[in-house]
């Protein structure tokens, strides 16, 4: 699963880091560092991460991207909602 | 046809390209059909990848902590696009309204969105550039090329420039336990951001964890072996630094080439565009239908004195994009000012290193919490009595604090007692920027040798 964290928002509370301790780490005191591609089995403890997060600073895909949906010329990506 | 009934047209059959398949590019992409455009919509982008994050590229992959291969940006929404990549947009004609590709074709919008980005700027002497284990780092492929060659333990990086990229590689170097060289030619890692106050600090954090910086030097020669590997750097004071692998971090050149005789107002410094994200054309009027976001853009800001600001900020693209895309939408008077107040992080050497406002336009600093000596601290910057803006060292959550000052001109100095005063923070200090008219910041050519047959220039590009 995809993810991304807008560190301009976050503080380092490091709630993700104490939820999804295989995505998010600290490095440092305030510092975060986490695996923008994490693994499927990861999805239930980044999602607690998500929803913890103090600052809402985490953004992970709203919708299936299948793998080289986009790559290519001229091919058109096809996003199915995903069931949430 | 009245002008309503064009965007209704635009909104519901319109065709729409945007121009960089990055950050901006991306939001403004979902920015549209989160808005209710169900026209055509094409993405064109020079990199064969889809949308990927970049800050990660010099910090966990850089560590070995995530792969280059693998930081997509996760999509907010679909956006039903028709995807042009692996194929750079080599002209524009506005007459026409069309973006013409490099395999040839041609591709119509009405309303196009410019988000180009920069790249990294190359070492200039080409040959030099061109020798086996020199590297920049902006891209997917960069990373991955840089982060293989790491992975065989060299014997010393040696990192030209000392701006965040450069200091984020040292700073991951050093974390991978290699022996790693910093030139730059200022008197400190990141003083053109941040001014020299700042700018001492960050060399004692570089210092304190081993790296070999030297400041005030430029490199004037990349030496390769014979087989074409690099195997040392000159510097101008006479000095000669052994290492196989040298990244060039000497900032970003704006990715405008491809609108040359175009009519539009692009150049080197950028494309410059209204607070509502429409492009200027060389005639310096606006345009309807050609709008800018991200990285390439320059647009005024009403609370640093209207001022183009040309911003290499993650948040900035996020944002511009959403205005761009709302406004390319939009009647006159719904649409909206890009008002997004600057703001950077960078993490090297286990801080965290956030602005906000523009620190470079302070003419005074005053560190109102924590002290520079421990690495933990708030600087502010001043500009003609007022808070123009900010800097944390660890010390993030007051930022947000120092960003409301600077968005209501709060005088500066502070007038309240701030909680945490220490000795530090009793008075502003010369924030000490680099004066623009000398060298750091400008071109320069440097000439070397004696005998005609040696004599050499170097040139060293301007940054902006």
């Amino acid at each position: 699963m995809r993810l991304v964290v807008d560190l301009n928002r976050c503080q380092g509370y490091a709630q993700c880091a104490f939820l999804a301790p295989d995505v998010f780490a600290m490095h440092g005191d305030e510092s975060l560092l986490y695996n923008p591609d994490a693994d499927e089995a990861q999805r239930e403890y980044v999602e607690r991460a998500v929803a913890a997060c103090p600052v809402q600073a985490i953004l992970v895909d709203q919708v299936e991207t299948p793998a080289g949906a986009a790559a290519g010329a001229a091919t058109s990506a096809q996003e199915a909602p995903r069931e949430r | 046809m009245s002008v309503d009934g064009f965007l209704q047209r635009l909104r519901s059959e319109g065709r729409i390209v945007v121009v960089g398949a990055s950050l901006a590019g991306l939001r403004a992409a979902e920015t549209l059909r989160a808005e209710g455009f169900t026209g055509t919509l094409t993405l064109i982008g020079d990199e064969p990848y889809e949308p990927y994050d970049r800050p990660p590229l010099s910090k966990q992959v850089l560590l070995g902590r995530a792969s280059a291969e693998h930081t997509a940006l996760p999509r907010r929404r679909a956006i039903d696009a028709e995807w042009r990549l692996g194929v750079p947009a080599t002209g524009l004609d506005m007459a026409a309204k069309r973006v013409r590709l490099a395999d040839g074709d041609e591709v119509p919008y009405d309303r196009l969105l410019i988000a180009t980005g920069v790249r990294a700027r190359p070492w200039p002497n080409e040959a030099e550039a061109g020798l086996d284990g020199v590297f920049v780092l902006r891209t997917r492929d960069d990373a991955v090329a840089l982060q293989r060659r790491l992975a065989e333990e060299p014997r010393r990086v040696f990192v030209i420039g000392a701006g965040f990229t450069g200091s984020e590689i040292a700073s991951a170097c050093h974390e991978r336990g290699l022996p790693v060289t910093v030139a730059e030619r200022g008197d400190a890692p990141l003083v053109g951001a941040l001014g020299g106050v700042v700018g001492r600090v960050a060399a004692e954090l570089q210092r304190e964890h081993g790296v070999d910086l030297r400041t005030g030097v430029m490199v004037t020669r990349l030496e390769g072996d014979s087989a074409g590997r690099v195997r040392a750097a000159h510097l101008s004071d006479g000095s000669e630094v052994e290492a196989d692998v040298v990244v060039v971090s000497l900032g970003a050149t704006r990715n405008t080439e491809w609108l040359a005789g175009s009519g539009l107002g692009a150049g080197p410094r950028g494309i410059a565009c209204d607070a509502g994200c429409r492009a200027f054309d060389i005639r310096g009027i606006v345009t309807d239908d050609i709008f800018v976001a991200g990285d390439v853009a320059r647009s005024p800001h009403p609370l640093f004195g209207y001022q183009f600001l040309s911003l290499e900020h993650w948040g900035n693209a996020v944002s511009q994009a959403e205005i761009a895309a709302h406004n390319m939408l939009s009647d006159s008077v719904d649409r909206r000012p890009h008002m997004w107040v600057p703001a950077f992080w960078s993490s090297q050497f286990g801080v965290s290193i956030k602005s906000v406002g523009v620190p470079s336009m302070g003419t005074e600093i005053l560190i109102a919490q924590g002290a520079l000596a421990e690495r933990r601290f708030t600087g502010v910057y001043g500009y003609q009595g007022r808070v123009i803006g900010a800097v944390t060292f660890d010390q993030t959550r007051w930022l947000e604090f120092y960003q409301h000052l600077i968005e209501t001109t709060a005088p500066f100095p502070p007038p309240f007692p701030t909680v945490d005063r220490r000795s530090d923070g009793q008075r502003p200090l010369p924030a000490d920027f680099p004066d623009p008219s000398v060298p750091t910041h400008g071109p320069t050519v440097t000439l070397s040798g004696y005998s005609p047959a040696d004599r050499r220039i170097t040139f060293t590009p301007g940054r902006h």
